[in-house]
């Protein structure tokens, strides 16, 4: 658990960051949005030091991250950055190793946990162990700086626009992958962004900045149907809210008892999808497929429609 | 119709522009030009002697297919291997004649007569060096073979001086009169420059690294660096002078380690300075350079700002770096020759003392191996330069 306390950064007369406190809960993601210059990097780099707060703290299972020299408090947090930053002169392992060796792992350990990362994130060790990032493309470049950060099995990880420099299929499927490594290591994910999409697709809770204030900190749902500023509903936008909604809901969740004719569709989907799928065939409702594959409930165009309103 | 057929012709021929130019730049020369000069004694002008007059007839004949062939390699082999082979064989055979005449030339036993290699040597030797680095570059080879090459011929050359090959021409004459004065100030020679390259990586590194760190410092100490390099050197000696005189008079004991007004420490001195903006410009250089992505990632990562200085910073900046270093080091091999104008020694003694004596041998005793050992280190740092650039791009 993150707990930021009325941080501030002050450069010169400028105020980057203005007062934000915050909880991030264990296990979650969290997505900070805003504008450039809203303070939201900034935000995320106070939490790890690499800029030190002018007033409040940042406590870390509920000590303070200036209790301990700042370098090794980085060892401890991952941290990843939009363009990955991988050492060009190094191989994709001694990459991947980095913070490992910096904590004087044993070799064996450490060639264990980087194949296990490379096979992790769908890199044959024995094809990529060896390669320098520059033979390597632009998603898989990303995966390994995801992987370098999780090395050490950090509990927490801070990502800075991590996939801000794929093109929109790769960035999608990069998307869903961390959710994956979210589930699978159970890491706390703190993650700049300024993509909405992306901040609702992946964090549990987003935090809202602009001009280096906290102006929302709740679930996407709460944001689309309570904006507590106008500045958070001209970011999240009006004109498709409803449909944004729609999104944040799997049809498992919404689904009415009872099978029904019609088309079938996945209870890990969203609404929005299902409802694509019954105005595409023309349908009135569809049957939801349990994890066994036999229906288990089903979806009405009403019932769906009741579900994209506050 | 005939034009056209001409025409046709000529492109299936398809000369080599820079064959022509340097076999009849060869063949002018060898028809023209003394081959060889032999003087009555080491200071008064030359005889000059053709070719054809001081070698043996099977001997000339030899010598001149062996140049006749590669001037027609030259002229119409594209593939470089060839003509590498083309150019290193007319060199053998330049140096073989050139041997011969001395041995031909000089009377036995008599020590006073000079037989010196005369222009057309030197206008051949040059044209067929340019056809060998020509092929050379023109087969890119890795740096690992290059500096093989560089081995072996100097090894060969060791070997064939060693051996007494040229012992009756002019240089060598001059090398046998000052054999240990030579070995003395070649080691001085080379240690001026090294060492002053050396102290100037020690000050300069950090003071680069300064500059990178410190923006605000870099206008300032690259533009007192770039007016020190605009001064020239026997001034940059004489402003020396005053002050290292005046601590040899203060300090007895810096006198003694050889600090004085002349001599070596003025030298060592001002090639330092002259090597400072190299470095310290290459070092800033290599350093903004670097991805600034890789240096936030390996802070963010946890590693002490020494850690990423040392282990990524300075790291993916050596190439940069040793390019400075580079022409550092070939610019003070040549500019230590000056030095000997104010008693540093090294190999410019020579030069000066035959400029002085007007023994043009003496000259060359001195020129030479400055030239060789300029080539030798450039070769060699460019060759390692190409290694680390390559294991991090």
């Amino acid at each position: 658990m993150i707990t930021i306390e009325s941080l501030t950064k002050v450069y010169g007369t400028t105020t980057v960051v203005d007062d934000v406190s915050m909880a991030v809960e264990r296990n979650s993601i969290t997505a900070i949005v805003g504008t450039s210059g809203s303070g939201k990097s900034t935000l995320l780099r106070m939490i790890n030091r690499l800029v030190e707060p002018t007033a409040g703290r940042v406590l870390l299972e509920g000590s303070d991250t200036r209790n301990e020299p700042a370098h090794l408090l980085r060892r401890r947090i991952g941290y990843v950055i939009q363009g990955h930053g991988l050492f060009p002169h190094r191989t994709v392992a001694e990459n991947i190793a980095t913070v490992p060796r910096l904590l004087g792992w044993q070799p064996a350990r450490i060639r264990a946990r980087v194949e296990e990362l490379l096979r992790v994130f769908q890199l044959d060790p024995g094809a990529y162990a060896a390669a320098f990032p520059h033979q390597l493309s632009g998603g898989q470049q990303q995966r390994v700086g995801v992987a370098r950060a999780l090395a050490a099995e950090p509990a927490v990880l801070l990502m800075d626009e991590p996939f801000g420099a794929l093109d929109p299929i790769i960035r999608a499927k990069a998307q869903e992958d961390l959710l994956d490594i979210q589930r699978r290591f159970g890491t706390t994910i703190v993650l700049v962004t300024h993509d909405m999409d992306e901040a609702f697709r992946l964090g549990g809770q987003v935090a809202v900045m602009s001009a280096g204030r906290l102006l929302q900190y709740d679930r996407p749902a709460v944001l689309l149907t309570r904006p507590a500023d106008p500045f958070v509903s001209r970011l999240t936008g009006v004109a498709d809210r409803a449909l944004k909604l729609l999104s944040l809901t799997t049809a498992g969740e919404a689904a009415l008892p009872g099978g029904c004719e019609g088309p079938q569709v996945a209870a890990s989907v969203s609404l929005r999808e299902v409802l694509s799928e019954l105005v595409w065939s023309g349908a009135r409702a569809a049957a939801v497929l349990g994890a066994d594959g036999t229906p288990s409930g089903h979806l009405t165009v009403a019932a769906i429609l009741a579900r994209g309103r506050p | 119709m005939t034009a056209a057929v001409q025409a046709a012709t000529l492109s299936r021929l398809r000369l080599d522009p820079l064959g022509v130019l340097l076999s009849a730049a060869g063949a002018a020369a060898l028809m023209l030009l003394p081959f060889v000069l032999v003087k009555a004694n080491r200071i008064v002008p030359g005889d000059p002697h053709a070719f054809g007059e001081v070698l043996p007839a099977w001997g000339a004949l030899a010598c001149e297919a062996a140049l006749l062939l590669s001037a027609v390699v030259a002229l119409g082999v594209a593939d470089a291997r060839v003509r590498l082979a083309a150019a290193l064989l007319g060199v053998v055979a330049l140096a073989l004649a050139v041997a011969a005449a001395g041995d031909a030339l000089t009377p036995p036993g008599n020590k006073v007569v000079r037989i010196a290699p005369g222009a057309a040597f030197w206008v051949l030797l040059v044209a067929l060096g340019l056809m060998a680095t020509d092929a050379t570059t023109r087969l890119r080879p890795g740096p690992g073979l290059r500096v093989l090459f560089l081995a072996v011929s100097f090894g060969v050359i060791g070997l064939v001086l060693a051996h007494g090959t040229f012992d009756n021409l002019s240089v060598m004459r001059e090398y046998a009169v000052n054999a240990t004065r030579f070995a003395h100030e070649a080691r001085r020679h080379v240690w001026l420059a090294l060492g002053s390259l050396g102290a100037a990586v020690v000050v300069g590194l950090p003071l680069g690294i300064l500059c990178h760190r410190v923006p605000r410092l870099r206008p300032g100490v690259l533009g007192v660096l770039n007016v020190i390099q605009t001064i020239p050197a026997i001034a940059l000696f004489g402003i020396l002078m005053a002050p290292l005189g005046a601590l040899a008079t203060a300090l007895p004991w810096a006198g003694e380690l050889g600090i004085r007004g002349i001599g070596a420490a003025p030298a060592a001195v001002a090639l330092f300075l002259y090597s400072l903006l190299p470095i310290v410009a290459n070092t800033v250089a290599g350093l903004k350079r670097v991805s600034r992505a890789a240096v936030e990632a390996a802070r963010g990562m946890g590693m002490t700002p020494w850690q990423v200085l040392s282990g990524v910073e300075l790291i993916l900046a050596l190439p940069v770096i040793l390019t400075g270093i580079r022409v550092v080091l070939v610019q003070n091999i040549g500019m230590v020759t000056i030095a000997a104008l104010i008693g540093g020694g090294g190999l410019g003694t020579f030069v000066f003392q035959g400029i002085g004596q007007t023994a043009i041998d003496l000259v060359l005793l001195g020129a030479i191996p400055i030239v060789a050992l300029a080539f030798c280190a450039a070769v060699l740092l460019d060759a390692l330069v190409e290694v680390m650039d390559r294991a991090r791009t």
